[in-house]
């Protein structure tokens, strides 16, 4: 059974504040008939009402490494809870960790990289953030945890809708974009989704995220700028209003969590490249909650991917090329006070 | 890159059993091996035929054998002893239904086992103790005298006489610290860490060893019969560390031999000679004699990972378990 030891079993985290609708979703995850069984990952068993043998209570000890890395942390627990469940792998088709309310989802993201059994074994298939619309805009004020879930998120559930008006809802998602313009947003009650909406994404497989940004900013894309060397998305307007309308999208700007998108369509020089975003997470990992992005080099063939977590990166070639697609770089920064332009010059720097 | 195309080779001489799974452990009643497999049950390899014995209702997490019983823990929250016969009886449960994911065998029939932060000692008699640890426990050793048992969890080890009340002492070292293990004359005890690293102890003055340079995390290790080397896993080549001395490996290089095209995954010393097998990420399973490097060919690398290895309390069986659900048995 070659091949089907050498599948890595995707994982779907769980984020959410306190009361956004967590335990709601994942009972509906595995109430739902789609035939597919998952082994779940919690931190109270109660709360599952579902009878499921595969369930995992995990007591989330987050555990620093000893590499000389201050923000690379990884949870212990899950280390060990992935390496029992490969013992039963063929009962389950794919694994689903939900983190407390409380919960920064770095760590979790970190173990994927950081061990090299669990990342020989799994593959992260996207953070889902539950976030309660009612409650969001205030836990963005006073919970730093509430907005380390948004800013890592691939997916959120803007949940339980029907308790406020059209424009509350529409200014709790302008916040979020304002956060996080990358993740795809869900408008649910009840947590009522499709769950391929949330399971199966590959979103960390990147091209996805990549790919659906554009219909995201629809109002923000930067089509007239006659070089295509960069299109960030965080406003330079930080004197005057907090926010503005663009694309009849309302448009915030977090004070301290922004994103950072550049592309470019010159080929980039590896030679130069790898120096720059490997010095530039070790200075700045920090800060950077979570960086994405798609390369082209010069004379390479195939695209090459990349993700990082502050200190980590993870990147490969990924596949061809494609006849006719365009070999454009682009690449995606989450964080907390991000050196926005310093970010910029490095990466004009890494041409060929 | 070794091709093993001139190496002295057992290949023919390799029994193979049919698994039916993952094995996870192997160990030996007499003649007889026993493989542990990650899912339910035990194998009993006798010569006339394979038994299995169900003892768990699910994955087995962790094993360890002596000459007349094997103690598992499995993910139905159970601690089990099998005897030779495949007679099996429940030791302890966690009432909370965690994991039972470290077990250890002491002396004079004690068990240890653990889930999540308690770490529970059983003896003979069936007197039970438990102790708390300050995060989940990641191992369990008992020392080779005295009844006393180390429990390693995060920032360090503690270790626990569960006859003496009071606070066991404790060893510390910053970093998540998984398996541990006394050497043979007790002196030095060891760590493997959540790092590509093993951490250790000279207990007398709890003076520090660092031991590193893999590429791996450090999965399997197991001192050699008369004390003087510590074999490990982690790197594409079988690093044992010098224990001849008052200071341990301290200030020494390892002893480093028999190159893979893959990692080390297990090593198993010999019970009596100066002898490790060691098993590969690739398949390739070899006997490694210490003084000279010199190899003998048990299996060849294909393909799926060595997931165990064991020796018949004599010496002249070993068997092995590779991930695909095939394993083997070898007379010496």
């Amino acid at each position: 059974m070659p091949e089907t030891s050498q599948q890595k079993l995707p994982v779907t985290v769980l984020t959410g504040y306190l009361g956004a609708g967590k335990t709601t979703l994942l009972n509906r995850i595995l109430s739902e008939p789609h035939g597919k069984k998952y082994a779940v990952i919690v931190n109270e068993f109660g709360e599952i009402g579902i009878d499921n043998d595969l369930v995992v209570n995990a007591d989330e000890e987050v555990f620093e490494m000893n590499n000389g890395c201050i923000c690379c942390t990884v949870r212990g627990d899950l280390v060990r809870i992935i390496d029992g469940l490969m013992r039963r792998k063929g009962k389950f088709d794919a694994i689903i960790v939900e983190t407390t309310g409380l919960a920064d989802p770095a760590p979790v993201a970190q173990t994927f990289f950081m061990d090299e059994n669990v990342g020989a074994k799994t593959k992260l298939d996207a953070v889902v953030t539950v976030a309660d619309a009612k409650w969001l805009r205030d836990r963005l004020k006073d919970a730093p945890e509430a907005k380390n879930q948004i800013a890592f998120a691939d997916v959120i559930l803007v949940n339980k809708t029907d308790l406020v008006s059209k424009d509350e809802l529409e200014d709790v998602e302008a916040r979020i974009r304002g956060i996080n313009p990358y993740a795809k947003l869900h408008r649910t009650q009840k947590a009522q989704i499709p769950l391929n909406e949330v399971l199966g994404r590959n979103a960390f497989d990147l091209d996805r995220i990549l790919e659906i940004e554009p219909n995201f900013l629809h109002g923000d894309e930067d089509h007239h700028h006659h070089e295509h060397d960069h299109g960030h998305h965080h406003d330079h307007g930080h004197g005057h209003d907090h926010h503005h309308h663009r694309g009849g999208l309302k448009h915030y700007h977090d004070e301290d969590m922004q994103s950072v998108a550049l592309r470019t369509d010159k080929p980039l020089s590896p030679d130069k490249f790898f120096p720059w975003i490997q010095g530039l997470v070790a200075e700045d990992g920090p800060s950077i909650l979570r960086c994405k992005g798609i390369v082209a080099f010069k004379d390479d063939p195939e695209r090459y991917v990349f993700q990082g977590v502050h200190m980590i990166l993870d990147g490969d070639h990924q596949r061809p090329w494609k006849d006719g697609e365009k070999r454009e770089s682009r690449v995606v920064f989450i964080g907390k006070n991000l050196p926005e332009e310093k970010i910029r010059k490095g990466f004009a720097g890494a041409a060929a | 890159m070794t091709e093993h195309a001139n190496t002295p080779s057992l290949t023919d001489r390799v029994r193979p059993v049919d698994a039916q799974g993952t094995v996870v452990g192997v160990h030996f009643f007499g003649d007889t091996p026993v493989f542990v497999l990650g899912e339910e049950a035990l194998l009993f390899a006798r010569e006339d035929g394979v038994q299995r014995v169900n003892i768990h209702a699910g994955g087995i997490l962790a094993s360890a054998g002596d000459s007349d019983r094997i103690l598992t823990g499995g993910d139905d929250a159970m601690a089990v002893v099998t005897d030779a016969q495949g007679r099996h009886n429940s030791v302890g449960a966690d009432s909370q239904k965690k994991w039972v994911d470290q077990v250890a065998l002491g002396p004079d029939g004690a068990v240890a086992w653990s889930a999540g932060k308690i770490a529970h000692v059983r003896t003979a008699k069936g007197e039970e103790r438990t102790f708390e640890a300050p995060s989940t426990v990641a191992g369990l050793a008992f020392a080779p005298k005295g009844f006393r048992v180390a429990i390693a969890h995060y920032n360090g080890v503690s270790l626990w006489f569960p006859n003496v009340h009071g606070a066991p002492e404790r060893l510390e070292w910053k970093g998540s610290h998984l398996g541990v293990g006394f050497s043979p004359d007790g002196k030095f005890l060891v760590t493997t860490m959540q790092e590509p690293t093993l951490h250790g102890w000279r207990l007398a003055d709890q003076k520090h060893m660092r031991m590193s340079g893999y590429s791996a995390r450090v999965r399997s290790f197991g001192w050699s019969a008369d004390g003087r080397f510590l074999a490990t896993s982690g790197f594409e080549q079988l690093i044992l560390w010098p224990y001849d001395g008052k200071d341990g490996p301290m200030g020494k290089q390892p002893r480093i031999l028999a190159p893979g095209s893959s990692r080390v995954a297990v090593v198993a010393c010999h019970p009596k000679q100066p002898v490790v097998a060691a098993g590969y990420a690739d398949g390739l399973v070899l006997l490694v004699r210490i003084d000279d490097g010199a190899e003998i060919l048990v299996r060849r690398p294909e393909g799926s990972p060595v997931t165990a290895l064991g020796w018949s309390e004599n010496g002249r069986q070993f068997a092995f378990g590779i991930e695909d659900g095939s394993a083997g048995v070898v007379m010496l």
